[in-house]
């Protein structure tokens, strides 16, 4: 693809935008999901506020700042599609009736096409039901606001979170080349990705040894990494170091997803589907 | 052919019927046995670290709102258990606005087995077992520190029956709004999942407001938390009655009179609008 | 008394609309709307209208999936909303695009399931299974998956699964869709024979009217919820300004052929078409015709019953 740079970022705006398009009609769900995730954010603060009480500097986080972090995971849970559910179901899907051969054959990078949907899900995610619960955290027990750096840091991160996910997500999807049927490993993902990226638990509270694991995992650019840097744990150059990590992870496994897509083609044309 | 039913010939026709479909989709599952273990042995996993988080906590405090790990654990694995087996039998429930929208409704809705039963029964996943698994590993570990008595074994096994009951209902009442709204489904896990959650840890760390709503208006209260005050042989510190902690399925009881009535109100709706 | 006795049945939806952010406006859309009509045991009747005219309402108001806001429906001496679960036993019902066979399971065991639901004696159940899977050709897929089997196979598949409790009426909701020819063959056959040898009741809604006329002996036309035409395909044909057609072949080149009671629609070379009323017979027509010209052949066409429903459609 050696097209001028310009029409191949419009076609992926298209795409971006008619994935947001996509997700913003189903209205009821997604003021079910809002609902939803502030019950959940509701029950993990009132956890962490007793957990607080006890220890009121647990993890190195304060009571309010420890809140804080429970609405940022509920936020960013739908956004990075931590359960799966975005674009790359509809790859696994396409693997399994066999329309992927399609996608292969397109003169479009499958990588990129199905990235710009996932951004354009994300968009939608993160305006609604990252938004919308957030607005009820701090409704209900007041948030911690971040520096104006802190909030471009927490911006960027979060575009970061959504790629590094989906370029996990896509990978395991593409087991289906593979496997037939992607839902195993579906499971085992969100399995991963539920404790391994703060959800349950902000990572510094893990006893050492795992902390420094999970830390390095890919998973926790999902949600530790933007809410230590909305937190003000970040700043400065430790910021660009906790970003520069997200940036590494995403292009690693970017990397891997084009060579995985790579082997798939030639499978499928070896096997014809 | 068949003659009008007894209530008791319908009862076991439809029960039968549950299990013979389910018995099918165990049998379909079984066509992937890959798929079936490793969603077997996450469905561990995911419950397993889930309890972790919890365990977690405790290497930064000595007691949580009062109660020890093993204490949780006893609240935590008497919900589990009763939610999981509810999700296994019942789960599929939340997919009504699926069925509705794929048609699968109808084609069930001209069988002569209730409706609900065949919500119920399509997609039985039996690699649920590994959740449930979990569950009962945590209540076995919690168990010892119980001092077990006759009236503790019946009160425990009562609860058992009557969270499974009331887990039901949950799944029930909450997903039939989606014969309002067919895309809400996600709405019922507040209820369902969120309810499980929050009855994982001690009532002592919510509101007041929290805890009687937990009793009066969504009696999830009567699952594990009064149960296991008798078990604990622990005073409440909101102050209930003791009565309530041998409650659990009068509470039950009532829950079925209430989703029994939203069930049919739902079907009527479906049937009135059929869309 | 009829086996399905419709009288005055109405459904109506109310339809809420967007009419701004936040402002709705509902609409009340009559589905169906005073429909009557009888249907006699072994009777093949044709349902058909265009989309959204009712179809698929009256036949889940037959099933009992719908209630009526409206007169009433009697099947098999049964009040389908009410009675759903035992009228269920008591009939069949097909629908076209979807299975209700187990995806990932031979035949045989979703037969075997159906059996235990229905509550079918063995007996039953074996002859039902021995006779359709052989007619149906069923007999080599029994042990094959769903999933694996062509849309034809699965389309007869369903309908030996409608048929294993003896329903006394089959509804077929477009049976043969994206069927090909030989499957569609088949199946009318094999529908026929079901009618004939068990007096099974049929009816079908369908858009593809061969299978009309292939299988039945009576139609009803539904249009906007009301039934515009009910009776026998030839006076389907009959009806409004429905025409058959003369073509004749002559000798040589001519103008126009000039002969009461026929009107020339079309002329190409030494062919020409003449349109005369479906009712008046075709016999003076050719007399008059080999009278006035050297005709080399003749030959009559019936009305195409496409046209024929479409002018109902109009109207």
């Amino acid at each position: 693809m050696s097209g001028p740079l310009h029409p191949q970022i419009s076609l992926y705006a298209a795409i971006a935008t008619r994935s947001f398009r996509r997700y913003s009609t189903y209205t009821a769900a997604t003021l079910a999901g809002i609902f939803t995730n502030s019950v959940f954010g509701i029950i993990l603060s009132f956890a962490y506020l007793a957990l607080w009480e006890q220890n009121p500097s647990a993890g190195g986080y304060e009571a309010d700042q420890a809140v804080t972090f429970v609405w940022i995971g509920q936020a960013l849970l739908m956004t990075v599609a931590l359960w799966s559910g975005g674009s790359t179901d509809d790859l696994a899907e396409r693997i399994r009736t066999g329309d992927i051969a399609v996608d292969l054959y397109r003169p479009v990078s499958v990588l990129g096409w199905y990235l710009a949907a996932d951004l354009g899900r994300g968009l939608y995610h993160f305006t609604t039901r990252g938004v919308a619960p957030a607005i009820v955290g701090a409704l209900l027990f007041g948030l911690v606001t971040p520096s104006p750096a802190g909030a471009a840091g927490f911006l960027v991160s979060v575009v970061l979170a959504v790629v590094v996910s989906f370029a996990v997500r896509f990978l395991f999807a593409a087991s289906a080349f593979w496997l037939l049927d992607a839902t195993g490993p579906r499971v085992l993902l969100s399995v991963l990705a539920t404790f391994f990226s703060g959800l349950t638990l902000p990572l510094n509270l893990f006893p050492d040894g795992l902390r420094q694991v999970a830390l390095a995992l890919p998973f926790a650019s999902y949600i530790q990494t933007p809410a230590d840097i909305w937190l003000g744990r970040h700043t400065g150059l430790d910021m660009i170091a906790a970003i520069g990590l997200q940036v590494l992870w995403a292009v690693v496994l970017l990397a891997t997803c084009a060579l995985v897509l790579r082997a798939a083609t030639r499978k499928v044309v070896v096997q014809g589907g | 052919m068949v003659d009008t039913d007894t209530p008791a010939a319908y009862v076991a026709h439809a029960v039968r019927s549950y299990w013979l479909i389910a018995l099918l989709w165990i049998r379909a599952a079984m066509a992937y046995p890959v798929s079936f273990w490793t969603m077997l042995v996450g469905g561990v996993l995911i419950t397993f670290l889930d309890f972790v988080a919890i365990w977690l906590m405790f290497t930064h405090v000595d007691t949580y709102g009062g109660f020890t790990l093993r204490e949780i654990a006893l609240l935590y694995g008497l919900t589990s258990i009763a939610f999981r087996v509810a999700d296994m039998l019942v789960g599929s429930v939340e997919k009504i606005g699926q069925k509705v929208r794929s048609g699968d409704l109808d084609a069930m809705m001209t069988k002569p087995v209730p409706v609900l039963v065949q919500l119920c029964a399509d997609r039985f996943e039996l690699r649920r077992l590994g959740q449930i698994a979990q569950g009962l590993a945590v209540f076995a570990w919690a168990a010892p520190i119980v001092e077990w008595t006759p009236q503790r074994l019946l009160v425990l096994v009562v609860a058992l029956v009557s969270g499974v009951v009331i887990y039901f209902c949950v799944f029930v009442i909450f997903s039939t709004i989606q014969f309002w709204t067919t895309d809400a489904s996600e709405f019922a896990n507040a209820f369902t999942y969120g309810g499980n959650t929050i009855m994982q840890y001690p009532m002592t760390i919510f509101p007041r407001e929290v805890v009687r709503s937990l009793t009066y208006l969504l009696p999830l209260a009567f699952v594990n938390w009064y149960p296991c005050l008798f078990l604990l042989g622990r005073t409440d510190p909101f102050g209930s009655p003791d009565w309530f902690r041998f409650a659990s399925p009068l509470a039950a009881l009532m829950l079925v009179v209430v989703t029994t009535l939203v069930w049919r109100q739902g079907l009527r709706r479906y049937r009135s609008t059929g869309s | 008394m009829s086996l399905i006795e419709v009288r005055d049945l109405s459904r109506e939806f109310t339809i809420r609309k967007r009419a701004g952010a936040f402002r709705r406006t509902s609409v009340v859309k009559h589905a169906v709307h005073d429909l009557s009509f009888d249907i006699e045991a072994g009777e093949m009747v044709g349902y058909i209208g265009p989309n959204g005219a009712g179809k698929s309402t009256t036949i889940k108001m037959l099933t009992g999936i719908l209630g009526p806001s409206g007169g009433s429906a009697l099947v098999a001496g049964l009040e389908p909303s009410r009675q759903r679960r035992e009228l269920a036993r008591r009939i069949g019902v097909v629908f076209g695009q979807r299975t209700s066979l187990w995806w990932d399971l031979p035949l045989r065991d979703s037969y075997e399931l159906l059996r235990r639901i229905y509550r079918i004696p063995d007996q039953t159940f074996r002859r039902n299974l021995e006779d359709h899977v052989a007619l149906l050709d069923l007999g080599d897929l029994m042990d094959t998956p769903v999933r694996q089997l062509s849309l034809g196979q699965r389309m007869r598949g369903d309908i030996a699964a409608a048929l294993l409790h003896d329903p006394e009426i089959l509804y077929l909701d477009e049976p043969t869709i994206g069927l090909d020819v030989v499957s569609k063959g088949r199946l009318r056959e094999f529908l026929r024979a079901l009618n004939h040898e068990r007096g099974t009741t049929l009816m079908l809604t369908t858009h593809d009217l061969q299978d009309i006329e292939a299988l039945c002996d009576r139609v009803i036309v539904i249009d906007h919820g009301t039934a515009v035409f009910d009776g026998p395909l030839p006076s389907l044909r009959a009806n409004g300004d429905a025409s058959r057609t003369l073509v004749v072949d002559l000798v040589d080149e001519a103008s126009p052929i000039a002969i009461e009671g026929a009107r020339v629609v079309k002329v190409e070379g030494p062919r020409q078409w003449l349109a005369f009323p479906a009712g008046a017979s075709a016999a003076p027509l050719v007399a008059q015709v080999a009278a006035a010209y050297d005709v080399a052949d003749l030959s009559i066409h019936e009305p195409d019953i496409e046209d024929v429903i479409r002018k109902l459609y109009a109207r």
